[in-house]
């Protein structure tokens, strides 16, 4: 079979989850428009820094440049993505499209998410598919590899993706969410991304669940970077699953002025040390959500370098 | 029973624009226990569209306006004053609407907006519980339906934006998923939880829905 792209300047993220290294990602969140700049600007900046970059799919439910077109463009800069596929705006025919382009187009590795929910966003009017959800995704991908679409048929030439998935430590109540965790290992899923963490105590428990259900996938801890006191009050306050714990508050709050978001970075620094430091997880993945500039400086300050694990 | 809401009388006025003559149609199954649609207001409407300058040249209420034939009677039964009418303004469901536009040719108006099949919980207080999927997946969910009671209809577990029980959309809603997880466990039935649902067949009830029961009696019984 001929694929229109299969010269990869990076491995694949299977490859370095496989070689026992430790995966750093990165997350690159499409503009609203066509001005594509500032987000090249930041895949450039990322592409040698990071294993992979996470694009999000109309993230938050607001309208933006596709997760797809970003992915290739990051395979062009010669980067690693990571295609965030959500249910939220195409049903399951429009998905399986697009993951047969995807394929031939050189994405390998897949984040399969539900999506979060219309009133959120943007388009607040707009008709939410949800036609499938991350575990039914999982499973439809696993057929597609098989060579078989959901309406059971035939394909000529299937497609191969590292299945990704998405777990919230923080969910409350936690019980269904490490069965529905359990769940889309069984639909196929190879590893794992979190949502955001910031208590590294409830995270370790959270990690201890997950590897009694399951000690071989793979789970990156999703770490956000804190920015202001603001960001903290409202994801504190709006952001379900996302919780900051009064220790990191205290210690944004004692920050000078003008060196809220230098706290913030030593604070993310120090958690990626004690993933790798303590074995906590296979790796992480870094969102810093309009502050990709400072990425580079993050892994600087918690010692890691990719081109040397 | 079906909710229905009232339409702002601005908006009805202003379907009601041109035409002088109108005869109001109320129900007296759903959009009496709604309250959009019963006797006491159609009694109300009548009186603001007169004092609006319009002529209501009759009114009636009746079990079931989505029962076309009932329907049909009923406006033989008032002849005269649909005659004399130039538009109908409907008081209930959409369906009900869509009953008095098989009974006449003339201009047919909803006063109302449809907006769910509710549960009553106590009077004036209604919730959705049911989609009227064509595919019922109660058995499997400790009878908690998914599809319904999680804003995303997700049929393996609850995403990411649940919130101590409730529902990220709306804090005031519960997180169906919590409802069903809880209900499963008190029943010992967990491993429900745990099986994975496939793709669900969402053309089960297709549009425009149909059914036709063979008469009971007939071949054979």
């Amino acid at each position: 079979m001929t694929l229109l792209f299969d010269k990869h300047a990076k491995p694949s993220i299977q490859e370095v989850m496989e070689s026992g290294t430790f995966l750093v990602t990165g997350e690159i969140g499409p503009p609203k428009g066509t001005d594509i700049d500032a987000m090249i600007h930041h895949i450039d900046l990322l592409k040698d820094k990071v294993h992979a970059m996470n694009i999000t799919d109309n993230q938050s439910s607001v309208m933006r440049y596709p997760s797809l077109g970003t992915a290739l463009i990051i395979l062009e800069r010669g980067g690693e993505p990571n295609l965030q596929v959500t249910c939220r705006d195409r049903n399951r025919l429009a998905i399986e499209a697009d993951l047969l382009f995807a394929y031939t187009r050189g994405v390998r590795s897949v984040l399969c998410l539900t999506g979060d929910s219309i009133p959120v966003g943007d388009h607040k009017e707009a008709k939410g598919v949800f036609d499938c959800e991350s575990v039914q995704l999982l499973q439809l991908i696993s057929n597609l590899e098989e060579g078989k679409d959901s309406g059971g048929n035939e394909l000529q030439g299937g497609v191969k993706f590292y299945k990704g998935a998405i777990v919230t430590p923080e969910a409350d109540p936690i019980e269904p969410q490490m069965l529905k965790f359990e769940k889309k290992i069984e639909a196929g899923a190879q590893w794992f991304q979190t949502q955001a963490v910031y208590d590294m105590d409830n995270f370790k428990r959270f990690m201890e669940r997950a590897r009694k259900i399951n000690d071989k996938v793979k789970i990156c801890a999703g770490l956000v970077l804190l920015t202001s006191m603001g960001a903290i009050r409202y994801m504190n306050a709006n952001v379900p699953g996302v919780f900051v714990p009064d220790h990191l508050v205290q210690e944004m709050a004692d920050a000078p002025k003008g060196e809220a978001l230098n706290t913030g970075i030593r604070i993310m620094a120090r958690q990626i040390r004690q993933c790798i430091d303590e074995k906590l997880c296979d790796g992480v993945h870094i969102m810093a959500i309009g502050k990709e500039d400072v990425v580079p400086r993050i892994l600087e300050e918690a010692g890691v370098d990719i081109t040397k694990m | 029973m079906i909710i229905t809401t009232s339409k702002p009388f601005e908006e009805v006025l202003k379907e009601l624009e041109g035409q002088d003559k109108v005869f109001i149609v109320g129900c007296g199954s759903c959009a009496t226990t709604c309250e959009t649609g019963g006797e006491k207001e159609v009694a109300e409407m009548k009186a603001r569209l007169e004092a609006e300058g319009k002529t209501v040249t009759g009114t009636v209420v009746y079990e079931e306006v989505c029962h076309e034939l009932n329907t049909k009677r009923k406006f033989r039964e008032n002849k005269e004053a649909v005659e004399a009418a130039e538009g109908f303004l409907v008081m209930c469901c959409g369906a009900g609407t869509q009953s008095v536009r098989e009974a006449t040719d003339k201009d047919v108006h909803p006063a109302c907006d449809t907006v769910f099949l509710g549960n009553i919980l106590r009077q004036g207080q209604f919730v959705e519980k049911c989609s009227l999927c064509g595919d019922c997946v109660l058995e499997d969910f400790g009878a908690i339906c998914p599809v319904t009671r999680c804003h995303k209809g997700i049929l393996n577990g609850p995403c990411g934006g649940t919130d101590g029980g409730k529902c990220e959309t709306d804090r005031e809603k519960d997180c169906g998923w919590t409802l069903i997880y809880n209900q499963l466990e008190k029943l010992g039935k967990l491993d429900r939880f745990k099986r994975i649902y496939g793709l669900k067949n969402w053309q089960a009830s297709m549009k425009p829905g149909r059914v036709i029961f063979e008469k009971k009696g007939e071949g054979g019984e």
